[in-house]
């Protein structure tokens, strides 16, 4: 019974078997792009596509974030409040800066970097307040959930903030332009995700989440600093928010009270798709990504057929984050 | 002792042949087991022979690949998930199965609730829960939550919820791997007045004094095979544990090389303070080992965990190698040399659900660092030492530590913790629950670390451990050092005295070598 000491460290030979648990989120994206190609043939077309990706890539930079924290057993739920209130700071704070500025790229990067600089701190908060003031991160980021919504409100005075046209003007390329015909967002979203996972599997910071969430006892006792990595996870998702709405503003050019609405959910959803354990202990970004990419691929495809009702969009979503995780229990002893 | 029913009565509970595959693997070979009532009958083997396996099919939670199971004569399937509790089978499983925060009432009646109008009758369960606990003079509130009592007392609510159940078969599992000497006494008492009652007991233990005093019959098991079933009259502890191991089983504990009488003092504590720590003082030196003897709840875990900065402390000096220390987190003591290995090495020492590797580098990680990302390569090198050093057994690097058997777990916690290559060893129950084959091997690692100049403290509640390795013992009693015994005085009376405050050293008085 005892394998040999070398043999030890590699894997066993598995085979042609498709492991679902692992394959899963890949082999349910190629079911959805052949379903896709069947029902219309301007699904694979260039527009259609860069489009999908594109706005999939504002939930998918967020979802990054989002794998962290759950991977360290934690759970952020403000992360769409938190967006709509960067988007207002930042659009505020543009404004604010023409007058002294003028019109141009300078304030445009001075709006980028409040956007980045607000989603860090909103994380600091979250994180304090969840490891040193060892509340729970349902109820931190539920009430800081209301706060951020209930702030963008406050700013919009109930109504919409709109950037100063010339400026949006300025802005725009950042989302409708890209490099080789692919949008920045896509390009954005690569870079996050490659980073991503490059930091979860590679670096010490990735393999602590990965202990926390599994047991935090053991990371404690393993001389891990676990208030620490959380913190760090929370300031991480923060940041990330605000890089994806520095790529979000320029779409529109506004924010109200209903931006970014139910993104924490959206974000959620990919995430545990991708085949992150929800309780923390195990996590992929590879998998977020292809998890959030399947969720923009169900409503993009209910848009291009006419037998089923776009409006049951949400539902065809529901049913596959129910799927996902029914396939990922896998067969357990 | 004998049960009431005899030894001629009928088998209540039988297993012909049973044999269980998981997968493509074997883990249980054609065994015949049976069991009377008012009987204790023992299961031993070493981990991994099949005796956990063993209990599940005889509780219904898994169902044999082929065979059959009788009960009350009649050929049965039992049905799974712990229905067979309804046939009065229980099984009382080695972690223990109650909600923390549930009240011992709640806890005994969980799934069978005393009900009137369709509410639940609180009072009639409390008062159903006191009169058990009384039975069995278990002196436990039975509005007390789980989370307050101690481990004993636990075991105590598995016992009245098993009572309260009609058990007719009560299989335990290790009941007695977590309890003090006197807990155990507590305990057997209680199994006595069960099988007085004609109730079956089905026993697994490491500790063969135990099996020869409590139990009738005892079946020994390795590798998944029967090895003999027999009558504990015939046998004698030597020849159980030879059973075990298949081999012939000496020198359990190495010879112990006794440090120089100027070795240097490389671990200092003085009057340190700390929650359930009392003004303790010690000294460590080069190439000792240190025991640590003592009453369960006696504060031993808590001077460990203070000396290493995991829990703080109110007052005290500790002093490495005659410079002043104060760890505030466990990275400080790891970095200075100093490690820690908890008793609880599900709790707190693996992660269950990762495999060796990141578990065995996780206090360490840093170490496997190549501008700043993780080598792999590095990290299995790390693995396929240890693996050789501890020889830790796994069908393969990527399998689930938690479903490794107890003692390739610790011998894995050993090689994670002598990753940091520590210089001070503090071991908390190193062989709690493992078989006496591999205690054996963790009892030379460690007289071996201490040959090479490290240095050792060695927690135990198993008295023989404490005295076959330690070259001075400190007894703990109550937070504070009862008495530090030495040479020829480390004996089982001796420590007892001192653990049950019978006997009480004057303070500071040979507290140093």
């Amino acid at each position: 019974m005892s394998a040999s000491a070398p043999d030890m460290a590699a894997k066993p030979a598995r085979g042609f078997r498709i492991d679902l648990k692992t394959a899963g989120p890949l082999v349910a994206l190629a079911l959805l792009v052949l379903l896709g190609i069947f029902l219309n043939e301007n699904f694979l077309s260039y527009n259609n596509l860069t489009n999908v990706l594109a706005r999939s890539s504002f939930i998918g930079i967020i979802a990054i974030g989002a794998t962290f924290v759950i991977t360290a057993g934690g759970l952020d739920l403000s992360v769409g409040s938190m967006a709509a209130v960067i988007a207002g700071v930042m659009i505020m704070v543009m404004n604010w800066l023409i007058p002294t500025m003028g019109i141009g790229w300078g304030v445009v990067l001075a709006g980028m970097a409040v956007g980045i600089l607000v989603g860090g701190v909103a994380g600091v908060g979250n994180g304090l307040m969840i490891t040193r003031g060892r509340i729970e991160a349902f109820i931190v980021t539920l009430g800081t959930m209301g706060i951020f919504r209930s702030l963008v409100t406050f700013l919009a005075n109930g109504g919409t903030l709109s950037l100063n046209f010339q400026v949006a003007d300025v802005y725009r390329p950042v989302y409708y332009d890209g490099l080789l015909g692919v949008p920045y967002p896509i390009i954005v979203f690569a870079l996050v995700a490659i980073g991503g996972e490059i930091i979860m599997r590679r670096t010490a910071f990735g393999r602590y989440c990965a202990a926390i969430g599994s047991n935090e006892q053991v990371a404690r006792y393993s001389s891990i600093n676990v208030d620490n990595v959380r913190l760090l996870t929370y300031i991480l998702q923060g940041v990330l928010v605000g890089v994806a709405v520095l790529l979000y503003v320029p779409r529109l050019g506004s924010a109200s009270s209903t931006t970014g609405v139910l993104w924490e959910l959206e974000a959620i959803a990919g995430v545990i798709i991708g085949g992150t354990t929800l309780k923390g202990g195990y996590g992929r970004v590879w998998g977020t990504v292809v998890g959030v990419v399947i969720l923009g691929l169900i409503g993009n495809i209910l848009n291009l057929q006419s037998l089923i009702s776009p409006y049951l969009n949400g539902a065809f979503q529901g049913v596959i984050i129910i799927l996902a995780v029914l396939l990922q229990r896998g067969r357990r002893r | 002792m004998s049960g009431a029913m005899g030894t001629s009565a009928p088998a209540i509970l039988s297993a012909h042949r049973i044999s269980k595959s998981f997968g493509d693997i074997p883990v249980l070979f054609s065994i015949d087991f049976d069991i009377r009532p008012g009987e204790v009958h023992a299961v031993i083997g070493e981990n991994g022979a099949g005796k956990s396996t063993l209990i599940k099919i005889l509780s219904g939670i898994e169902q044999p690949t082929s065979g059959t199971i009788s009960f009350d004569g009649q050929t049965v399937t039992l049905p799974p998930n712990g229905a067979a509790e309804a046939m009065g089978i229980v099984l009382i499983h080695q972690e223990q199965n109650l909600a923390e925060h549930l009240t011992v009432a709640d806890s005994i009646f969980l799934g069978r609730e005393i009900k009137r109008y369709g509410f639940l009758n609180q009072a009639e369960m409390r008062r159903r829960a006191a009169e058990i606990m009384a039975t069995l003079h278990v002196p436990v509130d039975p509005d007390a939550r789980i989370g307050s009592l101690s481990v004993a007392d636990k075991q105590m609510v598995e016992i009245a919820k098993a009572i309260s159940r009609d058990a007719r078969v009560l299989i335990m599992d290790e009941p007695t791997a977590v309890l003090s000497v006197g807990e155990t006494q507590t305990l057997f008492e209680q199994i006595r007045r069960l099988t007085a009652r004609g109730v079956a007991v089905i026993f697994i233990s490491h500790k063969l004094d135990e099996i020869m005093e409590l139990a009738e019959r005892v079946t020994v098991l390795r590798d998944g095979q029967l090895i003999a079933t027999i009558g504990t009259q015939a046998l004698t502890p030597d020849s159980i544990a030879q059973m075990m191991v298949g081999r012939e089983l000496s020198n359990l504990y190495p010879p112990k090389h006794e440090p120089d009488v100027d070795a240097p003092v490389v671990l200092r504590v003085r009057n340190l303070s700390a929650q359930g720590v009392n003004d303790i003082s010690f000294d460590l030196r080069r190439g000792e080992i240190l025991g640590f003897a003592g009453l369960i709840g006696s504060g031993r875990t808590a001077v460990a965990e203070a000396v290493v900065g995991l829990t703080g402390r109110s007052s005290g000096e500790i002093e490495l190698n005659g410079k002043p220390v104060d760890f505030s987190q466990v990275s400080q003591s790891v970095d200075a040399g100093v490690a820690y290995m908890t008793k609880d090495r599900k709790g707190k020492g693996l992660l269950l659900n990762m495999g060796l590797q990141p578990n065995l580098t996780l206090l360490t990680l840093k170490k496997h660092l190549r501008a700043g990302f993780l080598d792999s390569a590095s990290e299995a090198r790390a693995l396929e030492r240890a693996v050789r050093r501890f020889d830790v057994r796994a069908r393969d690097a990527s399998v689930a530590v938690g479903r490794l058997s107890g003692g390739n777990q610790q011998k894995l916690m050993l090689g994670k913790t002598m990753e940091s290559e520590p210089d001070i060893i503090i071991m908390d129950e190193p062989t709690r629950g493992i078989d006496v084959g591999t205690k054996q091997q963790i009892y030379h690692i460690i007289a071996a670390l201490a040959a090479e100049g490290k240095s050792v403290i060695v927690i135990s509640s198993e008295m023989q451990e404490v005295i076959g390795l330690s070259h001075r013992v400190v007894v703990m009693r109550q937070g504070r050092v009862a008495g530090v015994l030495e040479g020829a005085e480390i004996t089982e009376s001796e420590i007892m005295r001192y653990a049950a405050g019978i006997k009480q050293s004057g303070h500071d008085e040979r507290i140093s070598a």
